[in-house]
């Protein structure tokens, strides 16, 4: 697994400190209860714990479809390396208005910790430049984390933010599971917020 | 060009239905049968088309657009059919309203024995993750199909893939 000393446990909250901001849909597993942490659950994130691989297209669709709206995924790495082909999807497109947040601890933490292809040769934020996307920013260390704030917060989407965190447990937060009650909720939100 | 002049009615038609439905997103892998279909999408600036990199992201996209109120339909091959199970999970556990368009291989008249594997799970594979089927195999029942398809996914909450056979396409020679 990674050698990364970048604690995933309160960071998303320094990133996105203006939460309400976006849109957000999550992959499964840890990363998905460090951002139903972000926003307590709110009405404005869909959260997943299966369908894995189908984070980053969820958010394309959204962000799509909701072309005023900032839209952003926060996604693990094996989350994304089992859809990798949606950056190219993503790149195609380009949305203007969509992020990409990949926490990223090279490997499987839901199953054991497991290590993954990302602790191992490949490189996330080469691989979405070669699929085509112009905005790639990956944090190591703390140092870098005001910088990935702004980095969210202002220029020009899609941009893909690759956090390489330590190995270690998520945000300790049980989220809903009912996908279809999570469905209704941020819908109604939406269309009638 | 030939093929897509040969499915140019129908999928004028088909068009039609999808863009007077409200659907904006037009998410497809290239086949023959989707063709002529995507090329109208393509020529129309009020919607969008989506090239995929395989079927499943279909299936997310438009999880994605029904989440902020949008309308999405997935075009793909039958042999598609079988990169998106995992992902229908969006309809039998969190009932999203999701619409398919499948252009059949391994189906009547077919050739190729690759083609026959898939093309028979094609049905089953749509009735175990909960997708109702409209089968279009006379070119007098697309308009039908494709309405009833449309009604059950963004009236009656259903998710439903138009399965176009190869008795209406055709079947490609070798």
């Amino acid at each position: 697994m990674s050698d990364n000393k970048l604690n995933r446990v309160g960071l998303l909250p320094k990133i996105f400190p203006d939460h309400k901001k976006f849109l957000y849909v999550t992959g499964l597993a840890g990363p998905a209860r460090d951002a139903a942490a972000l926003t307590d659950d709110g009405d404005n994130m869909y959260t997943m714990s299966g369908c894995m691989g189908a984070a980053t297209c969820t958010g394309l669709g959204m962000a799509l479809a909701a072309p005023d709206r900032e839209v952003c995924v926060i996604a693990g790495d094996g989350e994304l390396m089992m859809n990798i082909g949606s950056l190219a999807t993503v790149a195609t497109q380009a949305p203007k208005n969509l992020t990409i947040c990949i926490v990223d601890n090279g490997g499987h933490g839901e199953t054991g910790g497991q290590p993954g292809h990302t602790a191992i040769y490949t490189d996330l934020g080469k691989v979405a430049e070669g699929m085509g996307l112009k905005n790639v920013m990956v944090v190591t260390s703390e140092d870098q984390v005001a910088d990935a704030a702004k980095f969210v917060a202002s220029g020009e989407g899609p941009r893909f933010l690759v956090l390489r965190v330590a190995v270690g447990d998520p945000t300790n937060y049980k989220r809903d599971f009912n996908g279809a009650e999570c469905r209704v909720r941020f819908r109604e939100a939406f269309l009638n917020g | 060009m030939a093929e897509t002049h040969k499915h140019d009615a129908w999928s004028r038609d088909m068009f039609k239905i999808f863009k007077d439905a409200g659907v904006t997103l037009f998410s497809y892998i290239p086949d023959a049968g989707n063709a002529r279909l995507v090329e109208l999408a393509e020529e129309d600036n009020e919607v969008k088309t989506v090239l995929l990199t395989t079927e499943e992201e279909g299936v997310a996209l438009a999880a994605g657009a029904d989440l902020v109120g949008g309308k999405a339909v997935l075009m793909m091959q039958s042999s598609g059919v079988g990169n998106c199970p995992n992902f229908l999970s969006f309809v039998k556990g969190s009932n999203f309203p999701i619409l398919m368009m499948v252009s059949m291989r391994g189906d009547y008249g077919e050739q190729n024995p690759w083609q026959y594997p898939m093309g028979e799970a094609v049905h089953p594979i749509l009735e175990a993750m909960g997708v109702l089927i409209f089968d279009v195999d006379r070119a007098e029942d697309l308009e039908k199909a494709t309405n009833a398809a449309v009604s059950a996914v963004w009236k009656g909450g259903k998710s439903a893939a138009i399965v176009l056979g190869q008795k209406f396409l055709g079947a490609k020679g070798f």
